[in-house]
């Protein structure tokens, strides 16, 4: 699996071919959200919604080994493809590699002007959400 | 050049008398000159602004007004011994006149300024609820009220105890009277029902209740907030208690809102604020205030903002209300009958007699995934729930899509808007 910024590289390499056409960028996320793995629907509870967003997004994580896997869904084709490149970076990877993560691909493509501010705060709630099960992983992996 | 020598435009340098249309033709091109912020590219394409129901655009002569304001006359209006204090406050005083008139009330000093509906509505929750209303009464309002309709009153009866009634709605979005009628009784203190419904369009039967409410003795405040801009509103016509609106859905300014009230229950009503302007003299030992409407004018008011209102209900005026309101008819039938053959369009708000609101979602998509699609596309709509929560879950949705037409939009916008959702839809249908 290559590695965390490797895949912020290919990201950034994406959307830099997909430019400054905004309608262009808009419809590839929204291609991205559909094909993102389902989501369980016994996962759409009250408890799993991030708190913070506009949208309504849900995130829950399975651990496979070392590794967090995480799983999410949103009521919006944006969101969803815009939380799809998160879980994309992230997923699958251990703790430590969750939690000193450096999400830079965001900046660079541009998401801030494509979502809003309002959203982008959504977006870091959704981040620092993914990071507190990382640390909550790690936490109990110390333990045992 | 003095606030007071802006005319409107070199188009509309008639005497304030409503433009005559040679024919059918509504000078739409014309009118679209006079807003500059109409013509700019977004995201790569022009700007069409459907948006209107939320924040209409403003003329030069309101953007220049303003600007001169400040350039020229900035001073702190009443009492001030200086030539740019009497300008000011003549300049200000102008506008109450040129509102007096928009509405048709009986007199200036019922004109109050405030920081928009929001605030009007709330001065009367805190002011007349507080004073008239008590513990068993009942405030009327309707299922399609903008929050700022529904919250003032919840807080005034959490605090008085009163009781809060809400009249129900049809599936397409009008007001089921019959309810009303029976809701209504000696309990009945007030009704406060919008006059158009921001999120649906509807126009409500605002007569029939003003006089229904009357029969049983309740005051009728009208959220107008809607309707202003649309519709002609004859406060001495209606009989209204209170009217509320805002100036930025006018063409005007942003933080700027009148209300309006009858003479007898603006003197009967207590201060909303206290502070300057508002008092007639202090001592320590007690204070008498002033007469109306300075007794709720506290503090310095937004005086450049009321001055450049005045250039709004000019150019209001001069193009005309029944010629906006024609054009504005016209645009939404178009549109309604266009995007009706789109296939998982879906009306929301169906009300025979409606404003140029046009809410809408498409079969399997969010209000919000539209809206960033449209925005692509440079055309602005509004998506949600249009701070109408309970009317939303009315319907069991959780917003809608809304475009809103104004003077300045035109066919040629519609059927870009048509393009795009044919496009959109299809991703899902």
């Amino acid at each position: 699996m290559p590695d965390i910024n490797t895949v912020q590289d290919e990201i950034i390499e994406e959307f830099g071919i997909l430019g400054d056409d905004r309608e262009s960028t808009i419809f590839y996320i929204m291609e991205l959200g559909d094909k993102m793995e389902p989501f369980p629907e016994a996962e759409h509870t009250e408890d799993n919604i991030i708190k913070g967003c506009q949208s309504k997004v849900w995130l829950t994580t399975k651990e496979e080994g070392e590794k967090v896997i995480f799983l999410a869904d949103s009521n919006t084709d944006i969101t969803k493809g815009l939380i799809s490149l998160l879980i994309r970076v992230l997923s699958g990877r251990s703790p430590e590699d969750i939690i000193s993560s450096d999400l830079y691909f965001i900046d660079k493509i541009g998401m801030g002007s494509i979502i809003g501010s309002q959203r982008s705060n959504g977006l870091t709630a959704m981040i620092k959400q993914m990071k507190r099960f990382a640390i909550a992983y790690q936490a109990k992996s110390n333990a045992s | 050049m003095k606030t007071s020598e802006i005319i409107a435009s070199d188009l509309f340098n008639s005497d304030s008398a409503p433009i005559k249309l040679r024919g059918a033709h509504f000078p739409v091109e014309e009118i679209r000159k006079q807003f500059p912020i109409l013509h700019q590219v977004v995201n790569g394409n022009p700007l069409i602004y459907l948006d209107n129901a939320a924040t209409t655009q403003k003329p030069v002569s309101v953007i220049e007004a303003l600007k001169a304001y400040y350039e020229m006359d900035n001073a702190n209006i009443h009492r001030g011994a200086h030539t740019l204090a009497a300008r000011s406050t003549e300049y200000y005083e102008n506008t109450r006149t040129s509102v007096k008139e928009f509405i048709n009330a009986p007199s200036e000093e019922q004109i109050i300024f405030t920081k928009g509906t929001t605030e009007s509505i709330n001065l009367v929750a805190a002011t007349y609820g507080r004073e008239f209303i008590g513990k068993g009464d009942e405030i009327i309002i309707s299922t399609m009220e903008h929050h700022s309709n529904i919250v003032p009153w919840q807080m005034l009866c959490q605090a008085n105890g009163a009781v809060l009634k809400v009249i129900p709605i049809t599936d397409t979005g009008e007001i089921i009277m019959e309810e009303f009628d029976q809701m209504l009784s000696s309990r009945t203190k007030l009704v406060s029902v919008v006059h158009v419904s921001n999120a649906l369009g509807t126009i409500n039967p605002i007569s029939e209740i003003i006089d229904k409410a009357h029969a049983v003795g309740a005051k009728v405040l009208v959220d107008g907030a809607q309707s202003t801009s649309h519709l002609s509103v004859d406060v001495q016509e209606l009989d209204c208690d209170f009217l509320a609106f805002s100036a930025h859905k006018l063409y005007g300014p942003t933080g700027l809102g009148v209300l309006y009230g009858k003479r007898d229950v603006l003197e009967a009503m207590p201060p909303y604020q206290g502070g300057g302007e508002m008092i007639k003299e202090v001592d320590f030992a007690g204070t008498t205030y002033n007469e109306i409407p300075f007794k709720f004018e506290a503090g310095t008011p937004n005086i450049g903002d009321v001055i450049a209102f005045q250039k709004a209900l000019e150019f209001f005026q001069i193009v005309g209300r029944e010629n906006i309101h024609a054009h504005e008819q016209e645009l939404l039938a178009y549109a309604t009958e266009k995007l009706s053959t789109i296939k998982g369009f879906i009306p929301v708000g169906t009300a025979r007699e409606k404003v140029s609101v046009l809410s809408f979602l498409i079969n399997g998509m969010h209000p919000f995934d539209v809206g960033m699609m449209l925005d692509a596309g440079g055309i602005a709509v509004r998506t949600g729930h249009h701070c109408t929560q309970p009317l939303m879950k009315r319907f069991g949705i959780e917003g809608t899509v809304r475009a809103s037409f104004s003077v300045y939009n035109t066919k040629n916008e519609i059927d870009t808007l048509y393009q795009w959702i044919s496009r959109i839809a299809k991703r899902k249908n």
